[in-house]
Order: C-alpha cells, then structure tokens, then sequence
C-alpha cells in the first residue's frame, strides 16, 4: 500500500505493484523471471493494424498485445499481454494474429505452456470482422494446443477485465486466475443495459457489476480456479500453482466439463442476484462476501471448493 | 491524424548500451515513445503522428527543450501520441532517455 | 396613527394559521406539502430553498415547484446553492423571479443560459460567508425551507453528519419572525441529538425518500496522474516545508488530493511529520484517511460530510468535531470563519490564472460561483494573532516596514498543471470572466480569487513566490515564468525568468532538489479507493460509483 523504495527485490517489487494499474508490459517484467523475456515482433517492427489509419485513430507500435517467451522459476514459458489502455485491449487484425501465431508455435513445440495476460473489452469496433475472424483463430488455436498436450493459463485482473471474445477464449483455457478487481464476461454491463433495459442491469451500479462478473463470484462459481490478490507476484505464484494442478485435456474431461456446467445452470438458473447463489452455497451473511479481505475470501472459496480441476 | 517531424544537431551521444526501449501507452491523454539508437552521435530525430491537430508550435518547443536538456544524440524517437498535454510528453521523452540510458540489449 | 411595532410578528403567526389547517401539530403529509406552501408563502417572498453543498431538500424544492401560480409567484431565492434542476425550473415556470447565491456546480450551464436569457433577475454571486452575513441585514429569508435526517413530534431537528448551512439559515429566519418548514427523513420518538431546538420550526414534512447527498469530496486516486503527482511534490517541498504551514484548507481537486496522499509517504521522508498539516478546515475527503491514520493530522473542523466517512469519523472522534450522538457535526458557517481567521494557508485549484494572477472557474458558458473559495483564499485583514508562516509571508512581501507594525501574510496557493482538460491552458492573458462581465454588463467581474492575494502559484514546472516580487513586470514575468508551454507561458522574458529564478522567486524540481522521473504513482499512500478502505480499517464505505469490487 505503502510506495516501494528503490533498492528491493524484484519479489518485492511484483508484490507492491498492482496487477490492475501495471503495464502489459510492466506485468511480464514482473511476472517472468527477472530478465528473461524475450519478445516477438517488438514495437521496433511496427506491426501496427492495417485498419485504424482508415478512421484517422492512432496507433500503436505492437497493436495493444505483447507476445513472447520467458521464464517461470527456471521452466520456459510463452506469454501474450493485452494493454488494456489501448483501445480497452480489444481484439483487432494484427493483435488477434500475434496470439494465434504464439499459440500455433506453443502446439509445435507442445511442451512449453502459454500465459496469457488478458485485458480486453472484446473485438474492436474499427475492424470488427477481421476481430471476429481472430478470435474463432484464437479459439481454435487454443484447443488445438491444449489436444497436443499444452497447458493454457489465463490470468485476469486488469482495467478492462476480460468481455466479449475475451471471455470466450478464457473459457477455452485449462484454468484461469483471477484477482477481486478483475472481471470474466462476455457481454458487458453497458451492452446488457442497452439491449436488455436498466432494470434488468444498471451498469453504473459497480457494486452489481462486480457481484455478477468480477472476480469473487468467478471464483465461488468454480469458474476461476485460483482467486489471487491484486498484485503481480501473487498471479506469479498462481500461475506456478495451475501449472503444477492442470491434469490432462481430452474427451472424459470436456465430458466433465459439460457436466459441470450443466449442474451449474440446474443448481442456481433461478437465482436473481450473485448474493442468491452465495446464499444457495451456503454461505452465511452472503452479503457481506464483497467486503472480505483476500486471505478471508480466499479461506472461504477453499471451503466452499468450487473449481474446474477435473473438468475443463 | 497530424504528422510532425523534428531533426536536431546535438552537442554529445546518448548514454547507455540499450538499442531500443519503449515507455507509456496510447490512450487519451497519453502517449507512447519508441526509441531506437539508430543515427549517427551528433543527430537527433523525432517522428511523431498526433491525434490533436494544430499543436505544431507546442511540440516545437516542447522538443526544443527537449534536446537542450538531453541532448540525445543517435537516437531516433517514434511518438504514437493520444493527445497528450506537453508536461506529460516532456515526461515520456525524458523516461525514454532514462530507459535506453540503462545497460543491456 | 395607529402605529404598531410588531407587523412581521403579527404577519408570521397569521402564516403559521394559514398552515396549521394542514398539519397534524406541526406533521405535514408529504402530498400536502404544495397547499401548505401555498398557504404560507406571499408573492415576492424572500425565500431560502436549502440547497448546500452536499445536503438538499429536494422534496420541497419539488413541492416548491408545483405551486398554484395564483397564489405564489416572483419570489426572491437567497439561497447558498443552486445546484438541482428544480432550483432553476423555478425561475422557467414563474414562480420565483431573483436570485442571489453562492455556488451553482452542476447547474452552471443552465444558470449562464438563464442569466443571458432574461430568465433571472440577479442579485450577486456571494461567497458563502458572505450570503450568511446578508441573511442578518438586507437578505433576511421570511421563509426557509430546510432538510434534516430526523425530527421528533415537538419539532426538534437532527440535522446528521451535514449539518452545514442549517443552523445560520434558521438563525435569520426563525429570530427575524420568518417560517422555517423542514423535511425529514423520518419522524421518530426522540432524536439522536438536537441540532436545531424545536422551537425554530414550525412545520416538518416527513419525505418519502431520504434527501439527495452528491459525494462531491471524493477523489479516486486511481486518477491521480503522474504531472499532479509532481505538483504535489512541489508544493509540499516548496511551499508547506520551507513555511512551516499546520493550518489549512485544502481544495477539492486532484493536485491537493495528491498532496494529502503523498504527506505519509514523500512527507514522512522529509521528516516533516507534525511540523506541517496538522490542523485542517476541511470536509471529510477521503483522501486524507492515510496521513490520519499515519498520525499526521490533530483535528479537522468540517464545512459538511461526505458520503460514507460517518462510521470513519465516528471511530476517529479525537480528529474530528462530533455530537454526543458520536456522529459528525459541521457548520459551513463556522468553518468558513476558521478557514478566514484560523488557517495560515489556503491552497486549491482553479481554471483559468491570468498576467495579475487573478483567478476565477467562471467561463462565458458556465457561471459556478466559487462558494467558499474567496473566503478561503483571500488575506484576512482583520487578523491580529501572530503565527510563524504568516509573519515569515507578511516580512518576504514587506521587507522594509518594521516588524512589529508588519501585516502578516496568509499564504494562498494556486495550484494546477498549465494544461487542463482536453489541452485548455489554466493561464490565459485575459479571463473569460472579465468578457462575461462585459456581455452581462456587471458591475463586478466573478473573480474567484484576486490577483494581491494570490501568494504562490504551483504548476509542473516549478513554484512561482509572489510574494517576492517588487513590480508589476516582475510578478508578470513570474506568473509566465511557470506557465510551461501555454502561450502565456511561451512568451516569457527568459532572461528575467532565468534572473527571478536566480533570486528565488521561480524555484524548479531541480532547485528543490527533486526529480520529475521521480514523481511516480508508488508514491501515493493510496492508488485507489479499495487503498483507502484498507487504511481506514474497512471504516469508509465509499457510494457505489466509486467500486470496483
């Protein structure tokens, strides 16, 4: 909470910065082991979007995404970081193509697991089709890699959360962790206020907001499987963790997986508020889940006991 | 979409061993820099693609200042800017300098 | 001649007749509530609508609005502020004519489209203390309507955490033979603590929703950017250090929010703990909840509250002023006072700074008002109590005269980056206000703070101590000598900017030792309201627009 001095670690450092207001890039440095990223087609190749120039919008030297490989207490990993800055980290041509590209790489060599580092309000208007494309490439790219026997780990807590295409890839990934401000969707709550009416969601109310689709109700849905505290050296840690708990990816547990979901729906379809289906598992004084801190929630999600492992 | 571009004679070299370093981001109010050690020691060049029109003069002080201060001879700097007030691009440009300043690749 | 000395009296209780019909004791149903305006309300009243900073009495406003025109019209609103729209649709539909007030925030565009309209008839834009002092000589309301949280069947009112302007408003009207009508909240046994006695009201309407309160003091420091980070710095380092400044105001922007911010963590360092800051006229900001807990601050006196600091300030009563109920207690009034007498700086932001250093957030399409602000920031001429940065202020700007018939100085600071929203530069060659006073034909410009009072200006580039400066020309120089890269701040005579630099009167980061590529948001105590809860214990409970949790 306090500002970090210089001269620490760069454990300590990851700790003290905040996953939620780091750079992509900011993100890797502190995630990976110190030094090791190595990044594929960097800023100094300007691979900007062919698209943007056409709406007089600006843009940016690596397209909102940073790919590449790096460290992870010593194993080799491959990464993608979304800028949730630029463009609310949507999914555009050449932004899509880079983590397609990373994950096609990642199925050859089938022994090296992906990171990815969402932070995205979905597909980018601008280039709609050319986002669309991207994310069924990206969808598919994932499977495939995961079918060759590639952990997928999706680690969410940024600004712009992880909404539409996002939130479909996520949900294709071997696991997923999330910290309390980060949010796993695929409509947002604007876009279910426009279609829908305010009455069924007023996305300015950001305490219904977070209770539908942030990361403390991910996590008690079993949708999330590690619930992290905001800082980059605990999405470390969890990423370390899943590595380590991601079982193998086939029919049984897609299988599995469909079961689950399924029981989901069945179990709390009819609940009207994040707080009902709280109150459905048993939590007393379910109201109050908002307000706990991390190692409080954490303890009680363990309880509660909710994930995917076996599934997925 | 405005383009602008700057080159400069400067007294000495940039410091540092690093190639290339990138800092801040393209959002409203904000900028990137991308610099690259590129150009011979006594040059300087700025290439730079705004999102507010009109600033020409701004930016030419601002940049004036700039090298004055820096001095960043061999680098060339490639701004994506969002319509970033001039302290914040002072800022960046000076955070690049630092960057690339720093040893290693 | 029959003549009698008691007309205003004799007129007051035939008001409190005409409503009796109406009430239960002095209960009125809500949906009464228009016909019992009706009934004691006279065309061309001078009327005083409750509309404070935070607290607004909205249901009356609305009932206010909906009178019979026939019966009520053309009334005199004296008012501290115009902030619902009910507040002007007054004045669209007839029912009220004149307008005198202090602070018009949200409403500050309509307002200027009104004024240029012919809609309202205007008296003046006041300061807040300023209206006050007019409710007891020439502006006395004969009928105020007001909101509390909760009254009892006698009439006794708690007014809650905003008690703000309530106690001054009720004192002009109830002692001067006028009618005060409250709404509340709720109606219940015995109230938690008597804010006004029973018997200054005359009626209470009990609304069926709680009264409007905006969280205006409340700054998200996940906003705070690196350039008012700098500033901050600055300031602290400039400016409360070198003074010595323990008493003060603050402004409700982004830069004194990075201040209050940066007191534990950049302060601690300089070792300036207990030596600056601790004593505030101040609402309860949020931001402040670190260099509290940190053990920075010894009291704060409030203007009102802010939304979801009343169980902070119920746990932190040692800070803060509070009833025996242990809830906050404020008053604009007296807040103001102090902020005038009391504090030895005044430091906030502004819009627009022009050559003379005058300043004013009035532009030609938006009139706010300044509230409090010129109270604040303005040298109080009647202080006769010595203290050390006031006499090191009073000798910089009058070296010459001998020290025991020398004025002291309050030091008020202007502070900003030169460049505001959307590139708007904050110094200009000549206000929008003055061209506002041309096409209104005022008599007065709506200068916010004056230019002779003005004693620092605080920008990213530097600090600029006008106090020092001897001529005009030098305090110009000064003035452009921190505008950065504005016009104004381009056109600067560099060569005596770069001497008035030598001088002292223009420090940079670099003078003072500090360096921009330091100013980093690590350095807040807090980056974003979930921060502050933690600090405060899970005490503040911030509104719903402020969460991302």
């Amino acid at each position: 909470m306090t500002a970090p001095l210089k001269d620490i670690t760069p454990a300590e450092r990851a700790r003290s910065t905040s996953f939620y207001e780091a750079s992509a890039r900011t993100r890797l440095d502190l995630l990976l082991d110190a030094g090791s990223f190595v990044e594929f087609i960097g800023p100094e190749q300007r691979e900007v979007s062919p698209h943007l120039k056409i709406f007089d919008l600006p843009e940016q030297f690596d397209d909102g995404i940073v790919v590449g490989r790096g460290r992870l207490d010593g194993a080799p990993v491959f990464v993608a970081a979304q800028e949730g800055r630029f463009m609310g980290g949507a999914f555009g041509e050449v932004h899509g193509a880079k983590l397609t590209g990373l994950l096609r790489a990642a199925r050859q060599v089938a022994s090296i697991p992906v990171l990815i580092l969402f932070d995205t309000g979905g597909v980018r208007l601008q280039e709609a089709n050319a986002g669309e494309l991207a994310i069924a490439e990206i969808m598919r790219a994932v499977m495939e890699a995961r079918a060759a026997g590639v952990k997928i780990i999706g680690l969410i807590g940024g600004r712009s959360g992880c909404y539409g295409g996002g939130g479909l890839i996520a949900g294709c990934c071997s696991a997923l962790a999330v910290s309390e401000p980060g949010r796993i969707a695929v409509s947002g709550p604007e876009v279910i206020e426009t279609n829908r009416g305010v009455e069924e969601f007023d996305s300015r109310d950001r305490a219904l907001v977070w209770r539908t689709m942030g990361g403390k109700h991910r996590r008690l849905l079993g949708a999330a499987d590690v619930f992290v505290d905001d800082n980059v050296q605990d999405f470390r840690e969890a990423a370390l963790e899943l590595l380590g708990l991601v079982g193998p990816f086939g029919l049984d547990s897609l299988k599995a997986e469909q079961e689950r979901l399924a029981d989901r729906l069945r179990r709390y379809g009819a609940c009207f508020d994040a707080v009902d289906i709280w109150t459905a598992e048993g939590i007393a004084h379910a109201e109050t889940v908002p307000e706990l801190p991390a190692d409080q929630f954490i303890a009680l999600a363990d309880r509660i006991g909710r994930t995917s492992r076996d599934a997925r | 979409m405005e383009d602008l571009r700057f080159q400069h004679r400067v007294r000495a070299r940039a410091g540092g061993t690093r190639q290339s370093a990138i800092v801040g981001v393209v959002a409203s109010g904000n900028l990137e820099v991308l610099v690259e050690r590129v150009l011979p020691d006594a040059e300087c060049a700025l290439d730079i693609k705004t999102a507010a029109i009109g600033f020409g003069e701004v930016w030419t002080a601002v940049i004036g200042d700039f090298v004055e201060r820096y001095s960043p001879g061999g680098l060339r700097f490639s701004i994506n800017d969002g319509g970033a007030r001039p302290d914040t691009v002072s800022l960046r440009l000076a955070q690049a300098v630092r960057s690339i300043a720093e040893n290693g690749q | 001649m029959n003549t009698s000395w008691q007309n205003n009296r004799a007129a007051r209780d035939a008001r409190i007749a005409a409503g009796a019909g109406l009430a239960r004791g002095k209960v009125v149903e809500a949906s009464d509530a228009t016909r019992m305006l009706e009934a004691v309300i006279r065309p061309g009243d001078r009327v005083c609508l409750e509309g404070d900073n935070q607290k607004q009495a909205d249901l009356l406003s609305r009932a206010l609005l909906a009178v019979d025109l026939a019966k009520v019209n053309d009334l005199h609103m004296v008012q501290s502020g115009v902030v619902l729209p009910e507040h002007l649709d007054l004045f669209e539909r007839g029912v009220a004519k004149r307008l005198d007030y202090a602070y018009s925030g949200p409403q500050s565009a309509r307002i200027a489209r009104m004024l240029f309209g012919g809609k309202i008839e205007l008296g003046a834009v006041h300061t807040y203390l300023e209206l006050f002092a007019r409710y007891f000589i020439d502006l006395t309301p004969q009928v105020a309507l007001i909101a509390a949280v909760s009254a009892d069947r006698e009439g006794n009112l708690y007014t809650g955490p905003n008690t703000e302007d309530t106690p001054t408003v009720v004192e002009a009207t109830a002692f001067k033979d006028g009618i005060v009508i409250a709404q509340v909240n709720e109606i219940v046994e015995t109230v938690p603590r008597v804010d006004i006695p029973a018997d200054r009201v005359h009626f209470i309407v009990k609304s069926d929703k709680p009264f409007f309160v905006e969280p205006l003091f409340t700054r998200d420091p996940a906003a705070i950017t690196e350039g008012q980070i700098l500033t901050a710095m600055l300031a602290i380092k400039g400016i409360y250090a070198p003074y010595g400044v323990q008493r003060l105001n603050h402004g409700i922007g982004f830069s004194t929010a990075a201040i209050e911010l940066l007191l534990p963590t950049f302060g601690e360092r300089l070792g300036l703990k207990g030596r600056i800051a601790t004593h505030f006229a101040l609402n309860p900001h949020p931001a402040l909840i670190p260099a509290i807990e940190s053990g920075w601050v010894r009291q704060i006196h409030s203007f009102g509250s802010e939304v979801g600091m009343d169980d902070y300030i119920r746990a932190r009563s040692d800070v803060y002023f509070t009833g025996p109920d242990g809830s906050l207690r404020s008053n604009r009034a007296f807040c103001q006072t102090a902020g005038l007498y009391a504090c030895d700086m005044f430091i906030g932001s502004t819009l627009q700074i022009d050559l003379q250093g005058n300043s004013s957030t009035v532009t030609t399409s938006r009139i706010a008002g300044f509230g409090g602000a010129p109270n604040m920031g303005a040298d109080a001429r009647g202080r006769r109590h010595p203290s050390e940065p006031w006499l090191k202020a009073g000798a910089e700007s009058d070296p010459d005269s001998p020290a025991a018939l020398r004025r002291g100085r309050k030091l008020v600071v202007q502070i900003g980056e030169t460049f505001g929203d959307k590139n708007v530069p904050l110094f200009v060659e000549k206000l929008d206000a003055i061209e506002l006073a041309e096409k209104l034909n005022l008599e007065l410009a709506p200068i916010m703070i004056y230019g002779d009072d003005v004693t620092h200006i605080v920008t990213e580039e530097g600090v600029a101590n006008l106090l020092l400066c001897r001529t005009a020309q030098e305090r110009e120089q000064a003035i452009r000598g921190v505008a950065g890269y504005t016009d104004v701040g381009r056109r600067r005579d560099h060569g005596m900017v770069a001497h008035l630099r030598e001088r002292g009167v223009i420090r940079r980061p670099e003078d003072l030792g500090i360096n921009p590529l330091d100013a980093d948001r690590s350095m807040l105590a807090a980056r974003s309201i979930k921060d502050l809860v933690r600090w405060s214990g899970g005490l503040y409970a911030p509104p719903s627009k402020f969460r991302n949790w």
